[in-house]
């Protein structure tokens, strides 16, 4: 009985984790689409991954997998401090995608840092149905 | 059905006294390392900080650098040794706020004063790894034993030998070198 109930709440929680992450990427998506984007594309959002920074000496040879691995399933590491970076996709890490001002200042960031300018809407919202595609 | 529950009773028992002596025990540890005036460097203790700064690296604990050095920092952070870490204006006085506060040379923790000391008032690092005392403290160890250790790879990364810099304890007697061992000069 007491198991079942745990039971429950687990499963309650994991629903109410997917339920998050499904409704801030649904809001960012539609917030793209108003700033000019359309039809967002996994595949797009796989290739930005991988794709290596042109963006002036600070993100010279860098691409996202270079923290982040080639797999967003997977946990990454910082490149230069050894931090463990936890998995992107939120198949792997629920916790990921639940606060869109956090995706964000994490596109801000690391698209500065690594592309050497900002992401446009359109790859921004590429790169999100990217991580929700990843089982 | 009635035996699992017992057993699922006695489980849950041993967690919570298990769970009840490691408590009894961290706080008995505190209180062993003294109060204030024994401290090594305080803890993190700010949610944002360690959110915003140390999810990329070690979060160095306020009283590593003095109040000076965090200014410099928290104003190129777009050009945070070679990476961008932007924040929004407000995050970035609340973190003014907590770093300049606990900073080095603004409070009574014997390592962050001996830090603070070891820094002439005309310069204003921005590396740890390059104030005095910490050149000091890290000179007689073989560049060897971490520029290709691939657990460590720079002297950055505290948490890869000191086993308690996140609580903020840096003592000689805790640091375990992966793949060479204790280190005690």
């Amino acid at each position: 009985m007491k198991k079942s109930v745990m039971l429950c709440g687990l499963s309650l929680m994991g629903l109410l984790l997917t339920e998050g992450h499904a409704a801030t990427v649904d809001d960012l998506l539609l917030q793209y689409q108003r700033e000019g984007a359309t039809g967002f594309s996994a595949a797009a959002g796989q290739e930005l991954l991988n794709r290596t920074g042109q963006g002036g000496p600070e993100a010279e040879g860098k691409n996202c997998a270079s923290c982040h691995t080639t797999h967003p399933a997977k946990p990454g590491q910082h490149a230069k401090t050894g931090k463990v970076i936890e998995p992107l996709a939120p198949v792997a890490n629920p916790e990921r995608l639940q606060d869109a001002a956090k995706v964000e200042k994490w596109f801000l960031r690391n698209c500065k840092g690594t592309l050497g300018r900002i992401c446009t809407p359109q790859e921004k919202g590429d790169f999100l149905t990217f991580l929700l595609s990843v089982r | 059905m009635h035996q699992k529950q017992k057993l699922l009773g006695i489980g849950l028992f041993i967690l919570c006294v298990g769970g009840g002596i490691s408590l009894g025990v961290s706080a008995s540890d505190k209180e062993r390392s003294g109060g204030k005036q024994h401290r090594d460097v305080a803890p993190v203790q700010e949610k944002q900080y360690s959110a915003d700064c140390g999810s990329c690296h070690f979060a160095y604990q306020p009283g590593l650098l003095p109040a000076r050095s965090w200014e410099k920092l928290l104003a190129g952070l777009g050009e945070h040794f070679g990476e961008n870490a932007e924040v929004s204006q407000e995050v970035q006085n609340a973190l003014k706020t907590y770093l300049t506060r606990n900073a080095a040379d603004r409070v009574d923790d014997g390592r962050s004063k001996k830090i603070a000391a070891s820094i002439a008032p005309d310069e204003t690092p921005v590396r740890i790894t390059e104030t005095r005392y910490f050149v000091k403290k890290h000179r007689e160890i073989p560049r060897r034993f971490w520029e290709k250790n691939p657990k460590i790879g720079s002297l950055i990364r505290c948490e890869a030998c000191h086993t308690k810099a996140e609580e903020g304890s840096f003592n000689e007697h805790e640091v375990q070198i992966p793949g060479i061992g204790r280190w005690e000069d």
